[in-house]
């Protein structure tokens, strides 16, 4: 059976929606973001089966600088999380009620 | 054989992915994402991107998972959530998951299978790379999806990142380079640093180094030294 564009593209999917479902059901927030960086994966895994299967290289630097981009937002995020650990010592979605309507 | 590899490492892959999201420990959740990254970089590599396997587990399983497992263990945060997931999110969850896929099953359908084989990669600036695009389209496995040559693409990704000459030669368009966006990144990293340590610096109130404290109190001592030999 030869492997097709469309397989890679059903793969990245997959992994695309177990990330959203993480993100909305999940109530830790160091999963959540660990779920929104698995999204992240998956578009790059679409972009580089793309990148192969159209003979351009350009998809692949695209994701180079994607994986640059997610590295420092999660060196950002994290700040951000132990920040709040340190004001509220909760990481819980539940707990952080401040801004919600 | 390709396609044994490729279902392996995509049914693995796919099955670490849900250990993360539906693990109780998040020290097992960030274990397992770092495994998922690993057959991730699998499947690059069989997509001939060996250069982004290398720097997906080199940044993202190497660093960035640390980075998680770290903060994981200084926060202590292992004891499972306190609270069981409502109903009503687990099925908003469910339905717009099925939807997201129901879509891409129309659109991967509406795309006959084996319609899209791969191209021979486009000739680019350099000579090497001419040759090189012309014994890819002639290979034999150049249609079955996994060229038996390795072909240099770190080579040209490189030449892609970093090459800053533009004389179009004979009647070629202009390579694209990425050079500027290369050095914008750069700055971002240092933005994102200062960021992280303006976010994470304390705020104390600053206790008074043991030679400032000597100063302070040294100057009474001898001012009541000095009253004493007054009087």
């Amino acid at each position: 059976m030869e492997i097709t564009l469309n397989h890679y593209l059903a793969v990245g999917a997959i992994l695309f929606v177990i990330g959203l479902m993480g993100v909305i059901t999940r109530r830790n927030l160091i999963i959540i973001y660990m779920s929104l960086e698995m999204m992240l994966q998956a578009a790059n895994l679409t972009l580089v089966a793309f990148s192969r299967f159209n003979g351009s290289l350009s998809g692949q630097v695209f994701v180079f600088f994607v994986i640059t981009v997610a590295a420092a937002e999660v060196a950002v995020g994290l700040a951000l999380i132990v920040a709040l650990y340190r004001l509220r010592q909760t990481t819980q979605v539940q707990d952080l009620t401040t801004l919600k309507f | 054989m390709n396609a044994l590899f490729f279902w392996f490492f995509s049914i693995a892959m796919i099955v670490c992915a849900l250990a993360v999201v539906l693990g109780r420990n998040p020290v097992t959740s960030a274990i397992c994402f770092a495994f998922t990254i690993f057959y991730m970089s699998a499947l690059f590599v069989m997509l001939n991107a060996f250069f982004l396997a290398a720097v997906q587990i080199l940044v993202t399983a190497g660093a960035v998972m640390v980075l998680f497992l770290f903060i994981i263990m200084l926060l202590d945060l292992t004891e499972p959530e306190k609270i069981p997931r409502q109903r009503i999110w687990m099925g908003c969850a469910l339905v717009l998951a099925l939807g997201f896929l129901y879509v891409v099953a129309l659109t991967l359908n509406a795309t006959p299978e084996g319609a899209v084989t791969i191209n021979a990669a486009p000739p680019t600036h350099a000579p090497t790379d001419r040759t090189m695009a012309i014994r890819v389209q002639n290979h034999p496995g150049a249609s079955t999806g996994f060229l038996v040559d390795l072909s240099d693409d770190t080579h040209r990704i490189g030449h892609l990142l970093f090459s800053t000459y533009d004389k179009p030669t004979d009647n070629k368009p202009v390579p694209i380079s990425y050079v500027a966006p290369f050095e914008v990144t750069s700055l971002l990293i240092l933005v994102a640093t200062i960021g992280v340590i303006v976010l994470c610096k304390h705020d104390e109130p600053r206790r008074p180094s043991p030679r400032e404290e000597i100063t302070r109190e040294a100057p009474p001592k001898v001012e009541k030294a000095e009253t004493a030999s007054i009087r």
